[in-house]
């Protein structure tokens, strides 16, 4: 039996009710937020009904939105149920003071690198993460190089002297 | 028990029972940039802990201040074995945000080189696998007829290796004729890739030695595999036909008549054998593609990019003799067209498995958020786990028949 957008969304909302909220579906996908201590339950229940099985976690990652006070970041998955082919996509907002989610690495295998990467870009701190350290930068970095406070490199700055290349 | 009192250790060696190993970073074995820290008790491996990220270039920032078609060439060093996949997955995921559609006869083209790519990119992996097992001459077999492929690209759009190849809404050019006549060696049956890819099949398939050497070497579950987020050739090996081309056709993929090979057992055998059959059937669409391709006539055969002036770079002559091409050129080129605001996950089969990208736009001339999904990156994650147990040099077959690229992996 094929499921529909319509289908996920009355389900979720017989079982959280009130607490999802920001229900929209862009260029098809249905996209839905989760207060930050209900990511795991979410996806633990999509995980195990048996009607929805989303049961494939094609990507994590974070956005980082800093006018967006309070909730400064987002950490969005996307969900693949491979039998009926159909994607959502759960977004959790959290604090940038204090960005601490619940990892879903029990639940996933995969998402053990790519929150160590999440962790190591936007510095959200996975509870339960069986070995949150950074992944692609180097250990000594002590900031999150993809939050928007870091820009790139202003190509008119004079305080690096290159004699070869000339700055 | 040979009696060990008269050599003389520092003292609390003698405790440790294993040997610890570096693999990596820059093991010519390993065809890329890993390390893995490996705990061996003799030449079997008990643990081993993978580090990433010695060629982090850090394109997901990079991108965030660059206009779409300037993103084009960071996806070229993804996964550089197949480019062109990367890039027109890049392409499509920017025609779903600004809505453009797209001819027919440019899904053909884009098909032909989407699938030339993925066979460039098997075929390399499969070849490897062959080296790493000790057997160098398939290798050698093959590689003329990724030079051919490389040339069609070279045809199409003047590169090689990172090609930047096509642009939003089609191609930068048409395909020329010497790109049809190459494309038709190519697919020659007698001489062209068919022949060799038989006969590099006839030198494995069923090869005791090759056989020996790779069944039941780094296996993996069907459950396991997807629970690790393997996507791809090592996903189907271990049997599931998850395939993004059937399950979400994009470029008119719905139109052709494809299987999916699926293994059983996901070990490098299954892997193998799984590419090598894929192979055969980019090969069929090709044909089929390249038929359809041929049956447009007149006007409909110069049709090679969609009529979508704001985003589609014009031709140079026009830019010299045109005012609105005039226009449009200075404003693409100078990153002044502005996107829609949405939120788009478009997704392609890549070499590797699904690549996919996660793109927001917040009405800005860059993207606000970029993210790659990596096949590499995620499946990467269960190498420790396929590897533990086992000898070294299985470890290395087991490496190469995921067919890691350190490009894709480190992003």
């Amino acid at each position: 039996m094929s499921i529909s957008n319509e289908t996920i969304k009355a389900s979720l909302i017989e079982k959280f009710g009130e607490q999802l909220t920001d229900w929209q579906e862009p260029y098809g996908m249905l996209t839905f937020t989760a207060p930050k201590d209900m990511n795991l339950k979410v996806l633990q229940f999509l995980f195990d009904d048996e009607i929805l099985r989303f049961r494939f976690l094609t990507d994590l990652q974070a956005v980082h939105y800093p006018n967006n006070t309070g909730a400064e970041l987002a950490v969005v998955y996307h969900l693949h149920n491979l039998q009926d082919n159909i994607r959502i996509r759960l977004k959790v907002f959290t604090d940038i003071q204090q960005p601490d989610v619940f990892s879903a690495t029990a639940l996933y295998q995969s998402a053990n690198f790519m929150e160590r990467e999440t962790y190591d870009f936007y510095g959200v701190n996975f509870t339960g993460h069986p070995n949150l350290i950074r992944i692609l930068n180097v250990d000594e970095m002590d900031y999150f190089p993809m939050r928007k406070e870091f820009p790139l490199e202003d190509q008119t700055r004079v305080d690096k002297d290159d004699e070869m290349f000339g700055r | 028990m040979t009696d060990t009192s008269h050599i003389l250790l520092p003292e609390g060696s003698i405790e440790k029972q294993t040997t610890t190993l570096n693999l990596g970073p820059t093991h010519p074995a390993t065809h890329g940039v890993f390390q893995n820290i490996l705990e061996m008790d003799g030449e079997r491996i008990l643990k081993a802990t993978s580090t990433v990220g010695y060629i982090h270039r850090a394109f997901e920032k990079i991108a965030e201040r660059r206009p779409l078609y300037q993103i084009t060439p960071l996806t070229d060093r993804l996964n550089y074995c197949s480019s062109p996949l990367n890039n027109m997955g890049w392409h499509l995921t920017c025609e779903k945000l600004l809505g453009v559609k797209i001819p027919k006869r440019v899904d053909y083209l884009r098909i032909i080189i989407m699938e030339l790519a993925r066979i460039s990119d098997h075929l390399i992996c499969n070849s490897i696998v062959g080296v790493d097992s000790g057997a160098y001459t398939g290798f050698l077999y093959v590689m003329q007829f990724r030079e051919l492929i490389y040339e069609i690209y070279e045809e199409v759009c003047g590169s090689r290796l990172t090609t930047n190849i096509g642009r939003i809404g089609g191609f930068e050019r048409n395909f020329t004729n010497t790109a049809f006549e190459k494309l038709e060696k190519f697919l020659d049956p007698k001489k062209g890739y068919p022949a060799q890819l038989k006969e590099f099949e006839n030198l494995f398939n069923r090869n005791r030695i090759f056989m020996d050497r790779t069944i039941g070497c780094g296996a993996i579950a069907a459950d396991r595999a997807l629970n690790y987020g393997f996507t791809g050739p090592n996903l189907r090996a271990a049997g599931v036909d998850y395939d993004v081309r059937v399950h979400t056709p994009y470029s008119s993929y719905e139109e052709f008549d494809f299987t999916i090979p699926v293994g059983k057992t996901g070990d490098c055998y299954d892997r193998f054998l799984v590419r090598n059959e894929e192979m055969w059937q980019s090969l069929s669409i090709i044909n089929q593609a390249y038929k359809k391709v041929k049956e447009f006539k007149g006007a409909e055969a110069e049709v090679f990019h969609a009529d979508s002036p704001a985003y589609y770079l014009p031709e140079k002559k026009d830019v010299y003799t045109k005012m609105e091409a005039l226009i449009y050129h200075f404003k693409i080129v100078m990153g002044e067209t502005e996107m829609p605001v949405g939120e788009v996950y478009s997704s392609i089969e890549a070499g590797n498995g699904e690549l996919g990208f996660y793109l927001i736009s917040d009405g800005g001339r860059t993207p606000y958020r970029l993210h790659f999904r990596r096949p590499c990156f995620i499946y990467y994650q269960a190498y420790p786990e396929l590897i533990k147990g086992g000898m070294l040099s299985d470890a290395i077959i087991t490496m190469s028949s995921l067919n890691l690229i350190a490009g894709e992996l480190d992003a």
